[in-house]
């Protein structure tokens, strides 16, 4: 840009980025008006991957909507999966073993840090380091290996039933979660040395893509954006759900509400996850791991009901009205993810470029979970 | 926040939209009386569609602790009040009631600030509102929460409902020549 001062009207040219792109993680299209490397305006546009998950809550018995969770945020699938099911028992009043609350939170978390893990390898590809993306996916990889020893799936896992889960553990999974543990103390340190500390990631990171409490209050975006941005909110310790209350866990909270603070959230909660499952692993109770009573046709007393879990991206919340049939009369998935990239728009704006792909990057997309 | 400020705040708002029942107009002193009344209400009518008012309902069994039904032109004034106590807007839902033939708004708000000087328990608000379904018009409240913009275009896309004086209302999640609206109940299929 010029330093002299601009007499003439503002020349801007549009930019289109995506649906294809590396950056957008997904079919995400974003109609950029730009002023040289300046961002005038950014428009995400949505739905290249759109399927209706909605409509095939009203159409499909409450049993048969269970995969359709995992296929929202397949990264995270078993917060989603968590979400329905407790949904659910809600409705029904259902009570839950407590080894299955166990196996449920050892499962949930241990898929967080996976989570987590995609998220630090494609986050720091976009600003150009290959590197962590390597080493974080061959943690995962550990991750997936001791999943699907219960699941018997890597990715779309539907692990969770109502009342309880499908079925129970070997204490080899619990030993093989204590080993990923120790391992993982180590491997946190090492990205801390390896990414955390980089002089170039810093200067991309610290100051860069400032979102700040009220700017996540207006659009209602949660989760790393709003811890980011100096809000101690996380729904596992402010509307607790399962037997979160059980385990000492702490909420990272920075204020700094820029790209950095987000970055340093998610690092934190994977260590706090791994805090959780030690203590899961070490208290988990034997016994049955499924209600004892569960009806076979899931018919729940009509009104609407609401629940909210913290999924890998920030809160995932549940709204369904039943009409007391077998299948739901409205099924609403309020995902984390909508709200948070709806604020793009208004904290692009002005911007370079790159600083604002930077900070897209910070938001942790997952583009099915967006589309829904 | 003032939970109990709030609380009373959108019960009297509520009570605006129910002219002809002036004995539901709540007095503080009685307050305790006045909830079981509505919730002793609310098991006796139930095929009856719910008149306008204030419950407060239980978070383990409902998920949320108020629930609100205004009137279509009261949102806004709701969306003030509840902005005003520093609550977020966490989604929009619209269900289509065909049997009665009309549209309901759910306005799902958060509360999720402050959390280190206060008790640190959520505390989650829904307001309603009913609408003639043949004549889907309710105000918007993306003026007053940007966050609402979406959900509105994503309610208007699948449901047909209007957002009036909505920036941009026009398809989000569909394609944008899609000429059918999938949540509607009548809806047959393509």
């Amino acid at each position: 840009m010029s330093s002299l001062p601009r007499k003439d009207k503002l020349e801007t040219f549009e930019l289109n980025l995506g649906p294809q792109h590396p950056a957008t993680h997904g079919v995400l299209r974003v109609i950029l008006t730009m002023d040289g490397e300046y961002i005038v305006d950014a428009e995400p546009v949505l739905g290249y991957i759109h399927r209706m998950h909605e409509k095939m809550g009203e159409n499909r018995t409450w049993a048969q909507f269970l995969p359709n969770l995992g296929r929202l945020d397949y990264l995270s699938a078993l917060s989603y999966n968590l979400a329905y099911v407790q949904l659910v028992e809600k409705m029904m009043n259902i009570e839950v073993p407590e080894r299955a609350e166990y196996i449920r939170v050892i499962t949930t978390e241990i898929n967080r840090i996976s989570s987590h893990l995609v998220w630090l390898g494609a986050f720091v590809m976009d600003l150009g380091g290959f590197t962590p993306l390597l080493y974080a996916f061959d943690d995962r990889e550990e991750i997936l290996d001791l999943l699907e020893a219960v699941t018997g799936a890597r990715l779309t896992y539907c692990y969770f039933r109502f009342g309880g889960v499908y079925n129970d553990v070997e204490d080899d999974f619990l030993q093989g979660c204590l080993r990923f543990c120790k391992r993982f103390y180590k491997r946190i340190d090492m990205y801390h040395k390896l990414v955390t500390g980089n002089i170039i990631f810093r200067q991309r990171m610290e100051g860069i893509g400032p979102i700040d409490a009220d700017m996540c209050r207006r659009y209602g975006a949660t989760g790393a954006q709003l811890r980011g941005a100096g809000v101690n909110y996380d729904v596992r310790k402010n509307e607790p759900y399962s037997i979160y209350p059980e385990f000492d866990f702490d909420i990272p909270v920075y204020n700094e509400c820029d790209s950095m603070a987000r970055y340093m959230v998610r690092m934190d909660e994977m260590v706090q996850s791994l805090r959780i499952i030690e203590q899961a692993v070490a208290k988990i109770p034997e016994g049955p791991v499924k209600a004892a009573k569960v009806p076979k046709m899931i018919k729940p007393a009509p009104g609407d009901y609401h629940h909210a879990v913290e999924a890998g991206r920030g809160t995932f919340a549940m709204r369904a009205v039943s009409d007391g049939k077998n299948q739901a009369y409205r099924m609403k998935l309020r995902s984390p993810t909508y709200s948070n990239i709806s604020l793009f728009r208004e904290a692009s704006r002005g911007m370079l470029l790159s600083d604002a792909l930077a900070m897209m990057g910070s938001l942790d997309l997952v583009i099915p979970e967006i589309d829904r | 926040m003032e939970r109990i400020d709030l609380i009373s705040k959108l019960r009297s708002l509520a009570a605006l939209g129910m002219p002809d029942e002036p004995e539901e107009v709540p007095v503080p002193a009685v307050e305790e009386e006045d909830e079981a009344d509505a919730k002793a209400k609310k098991k006796k009518a139930k095929p009856e569609p719910r008149k306008n008012g204030l419950l407060e309902t239980s978070h383990a069994e409902k998920g949320v602790h108020v629930d609100v039904q205004v009137n279509a032109d009261q949102v806004v004034a709701a969306a003030e009040i509840l902005n005003e106590s520093g609550l977020s807007l966490d989604c929009v839902t619209g269900v289509d009631w065909l049997a009665d033939k009309e549209m309901e708004l759910v306005y799902d708000y958060c509360y999720y600030g402050d959390y280190q000087t206060s008790d640190g328990a959520a505390f989650r608000v829904v307001v309603r509102a009913r609408i003639p379904r043949d004549e889907a018009t309710i105000p918007t409240v993306s003026h007053i929460f940007p966050g609402a913009n979406w959900h509105e275009r994503e309610v208007f896309e699948f449901m047909d409902i209007n957002f009036a004086g909505h920036p941009e209302l026009k398809r989000l999640l569909l394609p944008e020549d899609a000429d059918y609206f999938p949540l509607r109940k009548d809806f047959k299929g393509l």
